[in-house]
């Protein structure tokens, strides 16, 4: 306990004081700092999507003039305006990111409107011209890494099998799924992926059973798509198999398991984004990128993964880094044995169609629905 | 086929949770029902102190914040009170049955559903005035959601299944169900990376009260709980509920209704938390998804007992546990207390506010003088 904080007890008494209604002026930030606020979905160190979040948001904790404030395990319902109001009228933010993807319609939208003077942006939304424009959305393409990590995947398995533990076929997810198995059969054309669909976005118990189940049925690589991909690795490791990360880097998680995995690099964008803030322009509304604008990243190789991997994989990566290659290139078959990319068809990362992909590609044992 | 008519609801005197108070039956004993939750809060507030100060954090500040998070400003009353609206409703869902000694805790399910039909009710009618939409999707909301909680008051009165189970089941039946209705049949195929309904279209939402961004669901919820404790303490069906709860046996020997007594409670409860989900799709969501599964049907549970099952009480406990929630995020920027420390207060109010049950009736100077 300190005995210096005299002047907030007086403030303390005071207020209590006064009527309760009674506005108090609660501001920390000093007029020339530019407050940030950062709002998660889950925990901030949950080894998975909002620990990347808070990875970038501490990017920005050494900037000089920049004050962060956090908030975690905030529900995707009018909690989150409530939340943004707060660090609006109480810690001044004048620039926030919400970061799930639930918070941007309507939540984010109507906080966008009510406050037209400040900046808003956010994690995967689609911004359209419809929506203000202090509103903005940003996502990376990390099918990109998606893809160099299954190509480890496929040099790496014994058994040709591979398992994917995926919360929702949606877009998103789907395109992460076919990017990585799509990359695996370039190392071995005969590779197949399981993938089994928790139906949420964090479900521990479910993951667990399902990286037993994959591994019970002969899976010798397992990576996913969830919040939280700790359960995932561990269980991997402990049961001998080896993982591909996914949102940031496990490989403290299962150090002789870790293969390498699709991370968000927002260590980079976040700072990017609070210079052109602090500098006045403005941030584009709609932004995306992959690995050639840094916006995602591959986990470093683990030591069992071999020198044919690597170097493969360091091909297809520097490619993409050179922006000469395309993942999604017909002809492309879906599972069921549809073309769903015709020949001579090349879909780059910034086409629309990519967005709204409902299918599974040959080699992925699972359906959608 | 009936259960056993002889199996009681709840054995009398076995579990001190659910004796019900009769608050405002006896003017003198009312200050014990103030004085002994103000003083189960004081003692949580102040083991909670101890709590941060192990983490070397200064209790002072702490309460300083919770103060101006919850409370402090014009702001955080509108805080406090936009978390607290969904609670009156979820928590009325516990406290109507529990006057029938009944333990119901699946609101959560009945809010879920209430969301469901009054989407459902509102995507129907497109075309019609926006106030006929508005009437119908609460109707279609209060009917899904009673329907919901009268089916676990069904299973306890003719097959004698645990209602406390089976309510709680059915909450993961309706978590189902509206996952496959948003992923599937009624998905707006333009949400593709968040699946959901079509949106019940701007001109049906429900506004916010006059001179406040707190939305109606409050006022609904004020409403609800004035008609709940009416319908409780000042009225035949109520009294026969009490007598019901009291001893089962004694009110069928009487020649009460138990079965109906049962069905139209559930049924008025899931209402309640029904009308919670219909006033989550039409005051903020817009549509229903997965984002409407937020808990507010468990926190109601939390909110009933620490009221004492008294539907007037419930009013104050909804906004004192919106006022953590809205303090909470203060606590997380402010001091560096993780969101988690938010749910040790809740548990220590809640065991301390159950514990402080033992006071009741035993200090001396609150009880009524015998005149």
């Amino acid at each position: 306990m300190t005995f210096d904080k005299i002047s907030r007890r007086r403030v303390l008494q005071g207020t209590a004081a006064v009527a309760a209604a009674t506005a108090l002026p609660l501001r920390q930030a000093a007029a020339s700092d530019t407050t940030v606020g950062f709002i998660y979905v889950g925990s901030r160190d949950d080894y998975g999507y909002n620990q990347a979040h808070a990875a970038g948001a501490a990017a920005l904790k050494s900037m000089p003039g920049i004050k962060v404030v956090e908030e975690e395990k905030v529900p995707e319902t009018d909690a989150v305006e409530k939340t943004m109001e707060s660090m609006i009228n109480l810690d001044g933010a004048t620039l926030l990111f919400p970061t799930s993807f639930g918070y941007y319609n309507p939540h984010m939208i109507k906080m966008a409107m009510k406050f037209p003077k400040l900046r808003f942006e956010h994690c995967g939304g689609l911004w359209t011209d419809k929506d203000p424009k202090n509103a903005g959305s940003y996502f990376g393409y990390i099918d990109e890494a998606q893809h160099v990590s299954g190509i480890v995947a496929g040099h790496m398995t014994k058994s040709g099998k591979l398992g994917f533990v995926a919360a929702k076929p949606i877009p998103q997810v789907l395109r992460n799924i076919n990017a990585f198995t799509m990359g695996a059969k370039l190392a071995n054309p005969k590779a197949t992926l399981q993938v089994i669909f928790t139906g949420d976005w964090s479900m521990p118990v479910k993951e667990a059973e399902a990286t037993n189940a994959l591994i019970d049925q002969g899976v010798d690589v397992v990576t996913c798509h969830v919040d939280g991909p700790k359960t995932v690795v561990e269980n991997a490791a402990r049961r001998g198999a080896m993982v591909g990360g996914y949102h940031v880097n496990q490989a403290v998680l299962a150090p002789k398991a870790y293969l390498t995995g699709a991370e968000w690099n927002w260590e980079v964008l976040y700072p990017r984004f609070v210079k052109m803030f602090t500098a006045g322009e403005t941030i584009p509304n709609f932004y995306r990128g992959g690995l050639k604008e840094q916006l995602v990243k591959v986990s470093p190789y683990g030591p069992m993964v071999s020198e044919a991997a690597r170097k493969h994989a360091d091909e297809v990566k520097a490619a993409l880094m050179a922006g000469t290659y395309v993942i999604f290139k017909g002809p492309v078959v879906d599972n069921k044995g549809k073309t769903v990319i015709a020949a001579g068809v090349s879909r780059g990362q910034t086409d629309a169609e990519l967005e709204k992909m409902d299918y599974l590609v040959d080699g992925v044992i699972g359906a959608t629905s | 086929m009936k259960a056993d008519v002889g199996a009681p609801l709840a054995p009398s005197g076995a579990s001190p949770f659910l004796r019900v108070p009769a608050f405002g039956r006896k003017i003198g004993g009312a200050a014990e029902f103030v004085l002994i939750p103000a003083l189960a809060i004081a003692v949580s507030l102040v083991l909670f102190g101890i709590f941060v100060a192990l983490f070397r954090k200064n209790p002072l500040d702490l309460y300083f914040y919770m103060y101006q998070g919850a409370f402090g400003t014009w702001f955080s009353w509108q805080n406090t009170l936009t978390r607290a609206a969904p609670l009156i409703l979820t928590a009325l869902c516990t406290a109507l049955p529990a006057q029938l000694g009944m333990v119901i805790i699946g609101g959560e399910g009945a809010l879920l559903i209430g969301a469901l039909c009054a989407t459902s009710a509102a995507l129907a009618l497109q075309a019609a005035p926006p106030l006929f939409v508005q009437v119908a999707m609460a109707c279609a909301g209060m009917i899904g959601g009673g329907l919901w909680i009268m089916l676990s008051g069904a299973l306890r009165h003719y097959r004698g299944v645990n209602e406390t189970i089976s309510s709680l089941l059915l909450v993961y039946i309706a978590l189902a169900i509206l996952n496959h209705l948003v992923e599937g049949p009624m998905r707006d195929p333009t949400s593709l990376n968040k699946p959901s309904t079509r949106e019940i279209g701007a001109v049906n939402m429900i506004g916010t009260i006059p001179g406040t961004d707190v939305h109606w669901g409050f006022a609904f919820g004020i409403i609800a709980a004035v008609l709940a404790y009416i319908l409780i303490y000042h009225t035949v069906f109520g009294f026969a509920a009490r007598v019901a709860g009291g001893n089962i046996r004694a009110a069928k020997v009487v020649g009460l209704g138990v079965g109906k007594l049962i069905l139209i409670t559930c049924f008025l409860a899931g209402a309640a938390a029904g009308l919670a989900g219909m006033m989550e799709v039409a005051a903020v969501q817009g549509r229903t998804n997965a984002n409407l599964a937020a808990g507010y049907g468990f926190s109601g549970i939390l909110v009933a007992f620490l009221a004492r099952q008294n539907p007037l009480a419930v009013i104050p406990v909804a906004i004192l546990l919106g006022g953590i929630g809205a303090s909470g995020g203060l606590l997380q920027r402010r001091l560096g207390l993780p969101d988690a420390s938010v749910l040790v207060l809740q548990g220590t109010i809640f065991v301390v506010v159950l514990a402080s049950d033992a006071l009741y009736g035993r200090v001396g100077f609150l009880q009524r003088k015998a005149s």
